[in-house]
């Protein structure tokens, strides 16, 4: 048996201040690492939501997003008769025309302009969404210039209220209702009648179709079939897979940025962590060669300070997780570089960023610890025991 | 005189310190028997060399030549692991410093050479609870070192030296730091260990009223070795 | 003199430590540095534009355009000296990931209303000629080793097809700040495929850009312009050119103020492990300061022996921080530079990472420096030896 484990954890109490300190910067460089990567969840998590495996959405072959696509009336005609598209309760299928436009609205905090995203929708966009719920007011009229806000439109753009009115396309446009569309990106969107919105913004044609697989593993057929209609200048995507695709260069933005930041950080850390412990040593010189002369072996030595360096890790980055789980309390609302829209998402703590956090806080001790724990096992025994 | 073999046999030792390009001899051709049951102290200037032989005895040092036998083995041959182990189970220490552990318990530090072999936790308390009632210190045993005075702090590393009854005690300066009611009371129980228990104790020390409680003196200058005889020299 | 010998051998007496010390601080210079060249190289875009230029768009948002018609009246208003007009094209070269900026502009007006950007007179001639021509500025065909007359395809995203340009022209700035990772073509090639094809973009602009006489008047100039079209089928919303990038930028402010905020954290954890060692060395060192008071001097003499050791440390990591960014910084502009043109570090982050630094060696001397004072002579000669 080795060197009690007590003996590690002990000694970190007995030096508290140097303990805290040395946990604190290590707690920091988890709270950053745990911050990024709980953004990136978020952002995910709030994009693949956005989206159902079951809907199809069809828009103009080359373009990116529906706001660049174009599908004309004839072209969205021919995607109406598709038959994989499943058939909605009064017996019409559930397809969708919709049109896509972004408009700028000042910001109610600072006034600042952000692009929000306007969506014409059909008679059964609603119900090929069920994760958007209507929470206050109700549905716009059709043939009415009345429109709904999704719920981070409502709270943070001016005008987007209920009751309120924005102008656009030469028209006012009353707010008769606020939707909820949790996480995902409908509800930074306001909703309207898309042969309104057409009209207004002088539009020929529809932004997107979307439609609901009656089976949805007929995807690829209905894929290659829209896909090489001469007729059809379009491309079809499952509609989880289009939404995942819009946060692509995002999501790469935040992991580079984040990962290096991190790296960097960690090396301060390491470096606090590698200073607390090779001070450790060098005022232990005493006791380490007591225990070398009582007979404990270097690995016990060696191992002895090892856990305590990892001890400091822990608590460095149950400190660090602690913090960064306040963070689900903020939300975050930027422009998404690819769509150039508004885009809310916001901090998720999931078990594997838990888990994630607690190693790397743990490797991080673990590198700033080896050196100081390989000089404590290799000391003179009669070296150190003259120093005490 | 006896025909058992002694428990420490020291033959033809030499050990010398390298500084640069000088080396400095330290010890030069010891030859050393040491009974069981002795008590004996090593005494001579600063830097003759006492507190050299005292680690190579204890197996914390390696000489140049020579051979030690300690209980009939030949420490000299032993690897760094299995002298470690050898230690453990064969030397008792006896510091000037105490040299406890500061973290731990005065019962958890008595208990440190007895995690090195296999006994449950039932059998090492009762180990440790018997040390600790020689040395008196039973009531004690949950105080930290930095809570006990210096002569109770050189009673629980003197509990901790016997408790996995070693082969042999190596003490060095003992009382050096302690005051002259508390060195009394140290060399008293470790008169008491020799006579009583029959513990073999070999020490280093400075203070003439600590050698007086030992059997034979032995004289360390510039590295060899003097036979004095008992009491003659004080 | 004395003085600073005493603290560097101080501050050297644990080789280890003090080293260790000041690599942790250099690290956070380096980093600090980076963070913040690389939130103003997000703002370089405003950086380089200008005062006196101002971009005319369709009020309702970005994607939407204005009819070719409008330049005349534009042209007519009180104050503007020059139009140019243009798209925003979003061209893909090959795969997304080469992504640069892409327009199509009126060439002539274009160039003559962008002076920073130099075109060589033949190249200038070159592309005239060429309805199909292009030019690119010098960092996009360094980074796609482009020569004069190579043909550039561009996959359309808001106008469908695959575009071919012939290029004639490589521009380079005038000034630093100026963006050399633009492609530009003909607007009137753009302008033919549509009508063409029959689209309703056809003879329709994404922005104009106007040169004013008298920067001054820009903000009365871009507000008779939005008056002249206010209440028609297409509303203007007309900024100086710097607003505009501006307004971009805001629009990741989110980002940008997260990033800033990091940078302050690296210097809160630099500040613990600056601490850290103070308090060691302090710790260690407690009997030596009761010795110091015996000898007579007072606690504000102390005191400045242990901050002065403390900034010692300390400005030497800032120092070598400082020194390296400059490498770093040109390992991230080959990473990044494409996305941002003006990726260099500026004085004003230098001063931060001074006075940072200084900051944190007298924050790490607080602690120790108060226990170093208040301690009692006595206490302190009993903790040597």
């Amino acid at each position: 048996m080795g060197i009690p484990i007590s003996y590690s954890f002990r000694n970190l109490w007995t030096r508290r201040l140097t303990t805290v300190l040395t946990a604190l910067g290590m707690a920091l460089v988890v709270f950053v690492f745990a911050a990024i990567l709980m953004l990136a969840e978020g952002l995910r998590k709030t994009l693949v939501e956005t989206g159902s495996y079951d809907n199809v959405i069809v828009i103009r072959k080359g373009s990116n997003s529906e706001v660049q696509s174009g599908v004309s009336r004839y072209q969205a005609s021919i995607i109406e008769t598709e038959p994989e598209a499943a058939i909605g309760a009064d017996g019409r299928p559930l397809v969708a025309k919709e049109l896509v436009v972004l408009i700028t609205l000042p910001k109610r905090a600072t006034n600042s302009p952000s692009n929000v995203v306007i969506r014409g929708m059909g008679t059964s966009s609603l119900t090929l969404r069920p994760q958007v719920k209507l929470i206050a007011g109700r549905m716009p009229k059709a043939g009415s210039s009345e429109i709904v806000a999704g719920r981070s439109i409502a709270e943070r753009f001016k005008g987007g209220g209920i009751g309120e009115t924005l102008r656009f396309g030469m028209r006012d446009w009353r707010v008769v209702g606020i939707f909820d569309a949790g996480n995902t990106g409908f509800s930074s969107e306001i909703w309207g009648d898309a042969d309104q919105l057409l009209q207004a913004f002088r539009r020929p044609a529809y932004s997107s179709v979307i439609f609901k697989l009656r089976d949805p593993s007929e995807f690829e057929t209905v894929k290659k079939r829209i896909e090489n209609d001469p007729r059809l200048t379009l491309e079809a995507k499952r509609e989880n897979q289009y939404y995942l695709d819009q946060s692509r260069m995002m999501a790469k933005f935040l992991r580079i940025l984040g990962m290096s930041l991190t790296i960097i950080f960690s090396l301060g850390a390491i470096i606090g962590a590698m200073i607390t412990m090779y001070s450790a040593v060098a005022t232990r010189t005493g006791e380490i060669g007591t225990m070398r002369a009582l007979g404990f072996k270097k690995i016990s030595i060696l191992g002895a300070f090892i856990m305590e360096a990892l001890f400091l890790g822990l608590i460095g980055g149950c400190v660090g997780l602690f913090l960064a789980s306040f963070l689900q309390l903020l939300t975050i609302s930027t422009m998404n570089f690819q769509t150039f829209s508004e885009l809310a998402f916001s901090f998720t703590l999931t078990s594997d960023i838990v888990w994630k956090g607690l190693g790397f806080s743990l490797v991080m001790g673990f590198i700033g610890g080896a050196l100081p724990a390989v000089r404590a096992s290799r000391m003179n025994i009669v070296e150190s025991l003259r120093t005490v | 005189m006896e025909d058992k073999t002694p428990i420490v046999e020291i033959e033809h030792v030499n050990k010398s310190y390298r500084r640069g390009t000088h080396t400095i001899p330290v010890l030069v051709d010891i030859n050393l028997d040491i009974a069981e049951g002795e008590f004996v102290a090593l005494m001579g200037p600063s830097g003759s060399g006492k507190s050299t032989l005292l680690n190579l005895i204890a197996a914390l040092d390696h000489l140049d030549s020579g051979v030690i036998k300690v209980g009939g083995v030949d420490i000299t041959i032993l690897s760094e692991t299995e002298l470690a182990a050898w230690r453990a189970v064969n030397v008792g220490f006896i510091f000037q410093f105490y040299n406890l552990i500061p973290v731990l318990t005065a019962f958890e530090n008595v208990e440190l050479p007895l995690l090195l072999t296999g006994l449950s936790r039932r059998e090492r308390r009762t180990h440790v609870e018997l040390a600790l009632q020689v040395v008196n210190l039973a009531s004690r045993m949950d105080h930290y070192p930095g809570q006990l005075s210096g002569g109770e702090q050189q009673r629980v590393a003197i509990a901790r030296a016997i408790v996995t009854d070693p082969t042999i005690l190596v003490a060095d300066e003992p009382t050096g730091d302690l005051d002259r009611v508390a060195a009394e009371e140290i060399l008293g129980l470790m008169d008491r260990l020799n006579r009583e228990s029959g513990k073999t104790i070999i020490m280093v020390t400075h203070d003439p009223r600590a050698a007086k409680k030992a059997h034979t003196i032995r004289y360390l200058e510039k590295g060899i070795l003097n036979n004095v005889h008992p009491q003659a020299a004080l | 003199m004395y003085i600073l010998k005493l603290l560097f051998r101080n501050a050297f007496r644990h080789k280890l430590r003090t080293a260790l010390t000041i690599l942790g601080v250099t690290v956070a210079i380096l980093s600090f540095g980076l963070l913040r060249t690389f939130i103003d190289a997000w703002y370089s875009g405003a950086e380089a534009s200008s005062a006196s230029r101002l971009v005319t768009r369709n009020a309702t948002s970005i994607i939407f355009t204005l009819p070719l018609a409008y330049k005349d009246k534009i042209r007519q208003i009180d104050g503007v000296k020059q139009i140019s007009w243009g798209d925003w094209f979003g061209g893909i070269y090959i795969e997304e990931k080469n992504f640069f900026a892409n327009y199509a502009v009126d060439a002539k007006s274009y160039i003559e209303l962008y002076s920073e950007y130099v075109l060589p007179q033949a190249q200038k001639e070159a592309f005239f000629r060429d309805r199909r021509g292009c030019f690119v500025g010098r960092k996009l065909a360094e980074r796609f080793h482009w020569k004069i007359g190579d043909i550039i395809t561009l996959k359309g995203t808001i106008f469908p097809g695959n575009w071919a340009f012939v290029l004639r022209g490589i521009y380079y700035g005038k000034n630093e700040v100026a963006d050399e990772t633009v492609f530009f073509f003909h607007w009137d090639y753009l302008n033919e495929a549509l009508k063409k094809r029959g689209s309703i973009f056809a003879d329709q602009v994404g922005f104009y850009m106007i040169g004013v006489k008298d920067p001054n008047r820009a903000a009365e100039v871009a507000q008779a312009i939005d008056r002249t079209f206010k209440n028609s089928l297409a509303e203007t919303l007309t900024e100086t050119e710097k607003a505009f990038v501006l307004s971009f930028i805001s629009m990741s402010d989110a980002i940008i103020v997260a990033i800033q905020l990091v940078s302050f954290v690296v210097i809160i954890i630099i500040m613990a492990v600056a601490a850290n060692t103070m308090a060691m060395t302090a710790r260690e060192r407690i009997g030596e300061y009761a010795i110091f008071k015996t000898l007579g001097y007072r606690g504000w003499r102390i005191a400045g022996m242990i901050v002065g050791e403390s900034l010692f440390i300390t400005m030497i990591g800032c120092l070598l921080g400082i020194a390296l960014t400059p490498f770093a910084t040109a390992e991230f502009r080959q990473l990044l530079g494409a996305y941002f043109p003006g990726f260099a570090v500026k004085m004003e982050t230098v001063y931060m990472a001074l006075g940072a630094a200084v900051l944190v060696g007298l924050c790490a001397a607080i602690i120790p420096t108060w226990r170093a004072v208040t301690i009692r002579i006595a206490d302190g000669l009993r903790r040597i030896g």
